[in-house]
């Protein structure tokens, strides 16, 4: 008999683990969704992040921030 | 501050805080529902029992329903560092990103590796190597929580740091004392003792409710057992590490001492509240109002608390304001002088800017020793009023003194269980199956109470004396943080929801459908 190859044992391995689930099965349809929504839909239209969307460089998130910091205290 | 800043301000606190009340309402189980399903595959692998691999693969299945929804919803809080606290972000980037990447790289991908061999390797691997793969999800997730815990605690008790005027930000020089700060190890050992309560009182609660139904009896008092076990010894050194927290509160963060306490006028000797009610006609700290309408104090007990003396002082909220009391570091400064040193190393920030811009070498150099020297500061310069110094005290008092009560009714409820668990009389107590069910909410309701007083009663800072929120916020529009503050909170909603339903399916079935 031939000895199977380390990544076919593993992807059998994980084959059969996912053939097997039963609630699992659920499980990995709401992970799925909530990071579809998390990361397709949140974190693009809704949270861009701030400084690397307005600035290109370090030099210049550096004297936003600096400004910032200096501004609100006036 | 204008209007719409404090709306800004207000909106993202509140985004945030939901987002992090919801991520904690899937954390804690995590963390003490997997040491107890641990130990019970431990106990299968000593004895053999198959009753024990039963009862495991019961418990490891709630395990998944709950590490499954739970997952990557706090990553929702790093989205949120970048678009809501981007000055705060910047400011803090090299210190808080390395625990963060540290806890994404590691921490993360073991649970992730050895997650998938707990629940597929049953029938694959030998019993010792899916014991090690348990032992090790386990582990993995404490260790997620021990990176995001050190970051947390840095901004409590900022340390290891030195702020570079050049790039605006704070740089790490010393790695190992922003890992070891007592902080940081206090708070990861309490954070995660909490978690191994919830996870006591979830097996005690959910294993009385099928004694209470007369299924499975021999699993449910196998289990009950257990979770009662590793429920009392939780909840011990919980208490122990409370104490530490207060003691660490008291030494950096007086201010949120006084708050936990309801203290506005310190002095030596003083006693612990135990019960009390806050006087709501208490509006400022210079009136002479009594801030209580009841107490029970515990004489002594607050100066042996936070300072291990019976006699010590412990500032309330007025003295800290005033300043002039001892401290082991020194004669405490008053608001008014910490303000003025904290617009002086600001106004040095802007001065050292001009001098670099000017290219004036020497200016430079007076401005950078200027903004080291009043650094300790910074945050203050931003604070106008010596109000603005104070937490919402009815919050972090109500908040602090319900949760430890709830930790000696934790200690008393597993005790009983314990007890009558050994005393083969366990099943007759119906009373006590039914309080040991209607008290898992309590496990959770304890933990946001605690970080309610971790959170709230460090305000108005972001970075403890350092960054307040109000400078920490991004310049965006509070309309923008409105609106995904009710995305969020339909998301976690759902998720929530699906948990609950999913879970008591699950439940349902008993051990003998897993």
């Amino acid at each position: 008999m031939r000895t199977p190859l380390p990544l076919q044992s593993l992807y059998s391995f994980y084959r059969d683990g996912f053939r097997n689930m039963t609630v699992g099965k659920t499980l990995w349809l709401i992970v799925l969704i909530k990071l579809f929504i998390m990361f397709a839909v949140l974190r693009i239209f809704f949270f861009p992040n701030y400084l690397n969307s307005n600035f290109k460089d370090d030099q210049s998130k550096a004297n936003h921030v600096r400004q910032e910091l200096i501004n609100k205290t006036k | 501050m204008n209007l719409l800043d404090a709306s800004l301000v207000d909106w993202s606190r509140a985004q945030f805080a939901m987002t992090a009340m919801y991520h904690w309402l899937f954390v804690p189980l995590t963390l003490g529902l997997g040491v107890i399903m641990s130990i019970m595959e431990t106990l299968y692998v000593k004895t053999g029992d198959e009753q024990w691999k039963k009862a495991t693969k019961f418990w490891m299945t709630l395990f998944g329903v709950n590490f499954a929804i739970g997952v990557a919803t706090g990553i929702i809080l790093e989205f949120e560092f970048g678009t809501n606290w981007s000055n705060y972000s910047w400011f803090v980037g090299d210190i808080f990103g390395a625990p963060l990447a540290i806890e994404g790289i590691m921490a993360f991908f073991m649970e992730a590796t050895f997650i998938s061999i707990m629940f597929f390797g049953w029938k694959k691997v030998s019993k010792k190597f899916h014991l090690a793969s348990t032992w090790l999800t386990v582990l993995g997730a404490t260790l997620s929580a021990l990176w995001i815990l050190v970051a947390n605690a840095w901004m409590q008790y900022p340390v290891g740091m030195e702020f570079n005027p050049d790039t605006v930000r704070n740089e790490m020089i010393d790695f190992w004392s922003i890992l070891f700060s007592p902080v940081a190890m206090n708070k990861f050992f309490h954070t995660v003792l909490s978690g191994w309560v919830m996870g006591g009182l979830f097996v005690i609660g959910i294993s009385s409710w099928f004694l209470i139904k007369k299924r499975e009896v021999d699993f449910a008092l196998k289990s009950i057992r257990v979770g009662a076990i590793f429920g009392i010894v939780s909840s011990l050194l919980i208490a122990y590490t409370g104490d530490g927290s207060a003691y660490n509160v008291a030494q950096h963060q007086p201010m949120k001492l006084a708050a936990m306490e309801g203290l506005y006028q310190g002095k030596a000797g003083t006693g612990l509240v135990a019960v009390g009610i806050l006087n709501p006609d208490k509006k400022s700290y210079k009136d002479s109002i009594n801030p209580y309408l009841f107490k029970v104090q515990i004489p002594y007990m607050l100066s042996i608390l936070a300072y291990r003396d019976a006699n010590a002082f412990v500032p309330g909220v007025k003295d800290i304001i005033d300043g002039g009391y001892q401290t082991p570091k020194g004669t405490a400064l008053s608001f008014e002088e910490r303000h003025k040193r904290g617009k002086a190393a600001i106004q040095s920030l802007s001065d050292y800017q001009k001098a670099i811009t000017a290219k004036d070498s020497t200016a430079a150099k007076l401005h950078k020793a200027a903004l080291k020297e009043n650094y300790a500061h910074f945050g203050y310069g931003y604070i106008d009023k010596a109000e603005g110094l104070i937490p919402n005290v009815p919050t972090v008092f109500y908040s602090f003194h319900i949760m430890v009560a709830l930790g000696f009714y934790f200690i008393a409820l597993f005790a009983l269980v314990l007890f009558f668990s050994y005393n083969n009389k366990i099943e007759k107590k119906k009373w006590l199956l039914w309080v040991s069910l209607w008290s898992i909410p309590l496990g959770y309701v304890a933990g946001e109470l605690g970080w309610a007083v971790a959170e709230v009663g460090r305000q108005p800072w972001a970075i403890q004396d350092v960054l307040p929120v109000q400078a920490a916020i991004s310049n965006i529009s509070s309309a923008s943080v409105m609106i995904t503050f009710v995305l969020f909170a339909v998301l976690f909603t759902a998720l929530l929801i699906a948990e609950i339903r999913i879970m008591l399916k699950q439940i349902q079935k008993g051990p003998e459908a897993h």
